[in-house]
């Protein structure tokens, strides 16, 4: 069997990725993948966690987890293109109306 | 001591007078306003004339509203008292304040704020019947800072003309002076009779007490209780306020700043007689500064030209004469002169009052002149009311500034000193009042061409009052003569109040008639200088202005420069303080301050604010080295 150890250090990697995707990334398409990326990071965890221990916690929250993820993207997403329409780009940089 | 619940009434009418004037007079209009207002004292009239019939000689009304202030021990309740002192003092104040309204009905007819006048004149009854008829020593200084206000409101009626703010301003303020000296009276005697466990400060208490205080704190509280007597009742240091109050109405110079407001100090002393006795020395002082006035005062009216002004100084002059007699100890003397003092006083004022309304407003008495057949009414009223002030046998002003000097010599406390600056007082009072009798009345008009034509009597709604009033400038002395001719009604009634107090000095018979004939004498000589120089053209005035350089005429045309003296002592120091705090504590320290704390938040915002970069990336990095932070110290802590 796998040990743990390797589970986390695999979702460790996975979450630093998508994290620094988050950060760097000029097109927010790939942003909000980085982001899917994060959550399935601890998604994972959580799978492992819930075998290791012989617990079903864990892996009914990955369900609500899931859920929230795939509602997430379809607001996202359609956050994206309503923005994408008024500006005719997905770089970040060049959303700044907020400021100040 | 009975209680009688009617007391209230008198006071609280015309207080509804006021708000009725206030609230509903725009659409009552000028002329029912008025009458509202003449109706409301009226009505304090009769009742206080009744009260006067009911109330025994020795006893007293009562009645109490509820309880003011209640701290402990101490009590102060709103409570009104009639003795025999008050009640002579209502009848004073309603009776002449009635004829007053009257007179003004005739002289404000025409003025546009005629509503807001007798509001407020409405307003200074009632307040200064709260001051006469209050029951403690609290309730007596509400109505010593009412009478005040209303002072002030009506000085500068017109407010319109920027000297007549200023002249009300004076007033209020030289009050407020002497009226601090009163209050910290008032604090030191509840502070020392507390230290006795005597918590009151109603004048029975007071009264029932007084003896307990060291005689050194008795003195030192009369002092500071007469320093707001000064103020009020215009003597030296603070009567400069007095002669600029002339700026309002005519009618209120009469009611206000003659008959009644100003003699609340000499009712003060009067109703507080019992502490004022217990210091030999604050007496002392108080006659010396009533005779000092007296004089000092008839001397500036010698030279004065404005006909208002002239009365003016004679009123600080006459009130002079009330404080020597307090100062002596002859209370009821005082109070007898106050009594007289009102009517021909008022009576000049408002004789004055008719002049100046038939000259179309004109004040300088080297403009008028010849009056006399325009004027009947008035020039009758005038002379009596002149005779009375100047002490012509059977009159008023006879037997009630007689007693006062004669008392200034043999009283209790009295001197020769002050016997013979009163003395001098009587001849300076005859000649001044006879001056402007004679360049108002008689010779040759002086008045402009335009104005001479117009010079008519006035209506008779302000004749009556001055009819009434010169009767009673004869007749009100009457009730006080002295021993050897009828018997003095008067030392009769006020007597039993002053009781042991006042020993009313019961020289020889002989010596008084000869004071009597005495001060008679220079009083005559007053008025034949007077006559010699203002009707037979003897032009000795002329002479003694121009004498030693024409230095102590300018002395006395220009007030002694009191006025300027205190401009330069305190009003310019003051000022100048004031300038500096506005013009450079405020704005260099206040505003530095205030200024100075936005200025350092706006930097800070503006440095702050380049955090907000509004790229979302930023945010996240932000967020996300937050909860790393938040996890390393939880981690390794």
């Amino acid at each position: 069997m796998v040990p743990l150890n390797y589970y986390l250090l695999l979702s460790a990697v996975l979450f630093v990725i998508g994290a620094a995707g988050v950060l760097i990334r000029r097109d927010l398409i790939v942003i909000l993948m980085s982001v899917e990326l994060m959550l399935n990071a601890v998604n994972l965890t959580f799978i492992a966690f819930a075998r290791s221990l012989g617990s079903m916690d864990g892996q009914v929250i990955v369900f609500f987890v899931m859920t929230v993820a795939a509602a997430e993207a379809v607001v996202g997403l359609a956050i994206i293109i309503s923005v994408f329409r008024h500006h005719r780009t997905l770089d970040p940089r060049q959303m700044q109306l907020l400021k100040w | 001591m009975e209680t009688l619940s009617l007391l209230r009434l008198i006071p609280l009418v015309p207080l509804l007078g006021t708000g009725a004037n206030i609230f509903f007079g725009a659409r009552l209009g000028r002329k029912n306003a008025g009458l509202l207002a003449s109706a409301a004292v009226a009505f304090s009239f009769l009742l206080s004339l009744w009260i006067f019939v009911l109330l025994p000689a020795t006893g007293s009304f009562r009645d109490t509203l509820f309880t003011w202030i209640e701290s402990g021990s101490f009590k102060a309740q709103i409570s009104f008292q009639v003795d025999a002192l008050t009640a002579v003092m209502l009848l004073v104040v309603t009776g002449i304040g009635f004829l007053i309204h009257l007179y003004s009905l005739g002289y404000m007819g025409h003025d546009e704020g005629m509503v807001r006048y007798f509001a407020y004149l409405n307003l200074f009854i009632f307040f200064m019947l709260l001051l006469v008829l209050a029951d403690n020593l609290l309730l007596l200084f509400v109505g010593w800072e009412g009478v005040g206000l209303c002072s002030y409101l009506l000085i500068g009626f017109w407010h319109q003309d920027h000297t007549n703010t200023i002249a009300g301003n004076k007033a209020f303020i030289v009050n407020r002076i002497g009226d601090f000296g009163f209050l910290l009276g008032i604090l030191l005697l509840v502070w020392e009779l507390g230290g006795q466990g005597v918590w009151g400060i109603d004048f029975i208490t007071l009264k029932g007490s007084a003896h307990l205080l060291a005689p050194e704190k008795v003195t030192l509280i009369t002092l500071l209780l007469f320093a707001g007597a000064t103020g009020k009742s215009a003597q030296i240091p603070l009567y400069v306020w007095l002669p600029d109050a002339m700026q309002g109405p005519t009618p209120v110079s009469a009611l206000i700043h003659a008959a009644t407001m100003v003699t609340a100090g000499v009712y003060m002393t009067a109703r507080l007689h019992f502490l004022f006795t217990l210091a030999p020395a604050t007496l002392a002082v108080i006659a010396a500064i009533g005779a000092l006035t007296a004089l000092f005062a008839a001397t500036i009216a010698l030279a004065q030209n404005d006909i208002k002004r002239v009365l003016a100084y004679s009123t600080v002059s006459q009130l002079g004469y009330m404080f020597l007699a307090v100062g002596v100890g002859a209370f009821s003397a005082a109070i007898f002169h106050l009594f007289t003092h009102a009517f021909f006083k008022a009576c000049l004022f408002l004789t004055a009052g008719s002049v100046i309304h038939g000259l179309q407003g004109e004040q300088d008495m080297r403009k008028m002149g010849g009056l006399k057949e325009r004027m009947p009414i008035t020039y009758w009223s005038h002379l009596i009311a002149a005779l009375a002030i100047s002490g012509a046998p059977l009159t008023a002003g006879f037997f009630s500034k007689d007693q006062i000097i004669w008392q200034a010599y043999t009283g209790p406390n009295g001197t020769v000193c002050l016997w013979l600056m009163a003395w001098i007082t009587a001849g300076l009072t005859a000649f001044y009042m006879f001056r402007q009798l004679f360049m108002v009345f008689h010779g040759e008009c002086r008045a402009a061409e335009h104005v001479r034509s117009h010079i008519h009597e006035s209506p008779r709604v302000m004749t009556v009052p001055l009819i009434v009033l010169a009767f009673g400038s004869v007749f009100a002395g009457w009730l006080g003569p002295p021993e050897f001719m009828w018997g003095s009604a008067w030392d009769r009634w006020l007597g039993p109040l002053f009781g042991a107090v006042e020993e009313v000095a019961h020289g020889d018979k002989g010596q008084e008639i000869f004071f009597m004939l005495f001060t008679l004498a220079i009083a005559g000589a007053g008025l034949y200088l007077a006559y010699l120089a203002y009707l037979r053209g003897i032009n000795f005035p002329g002479y003694l202005s121009s004498w030693a350089a024409g230095f102590p005429y300018r002395l006395l045309v220009n007030k002694y420069y009191i006025d300027e003296l205190y401009d330069l002592l305190w009003v310019r120091p003051f000022t100048g303080i004031s300038t500096w705090l506005a013009k450079f504590f405020d704005v260099a320290i206040i505003d530095g301050i205030v200024n100075g704390v936005a200025e350092r938040v706006r930097g800070s915002g503006l440095f702050w604010r380049r955090l907000q970069s509004g790229n979302i990336q930023h945010y996240l990095l932000g967020f996300l080295t937050g909860t790393l932070m938040m996890l390393a110290y939880y981690l390794y802590r």
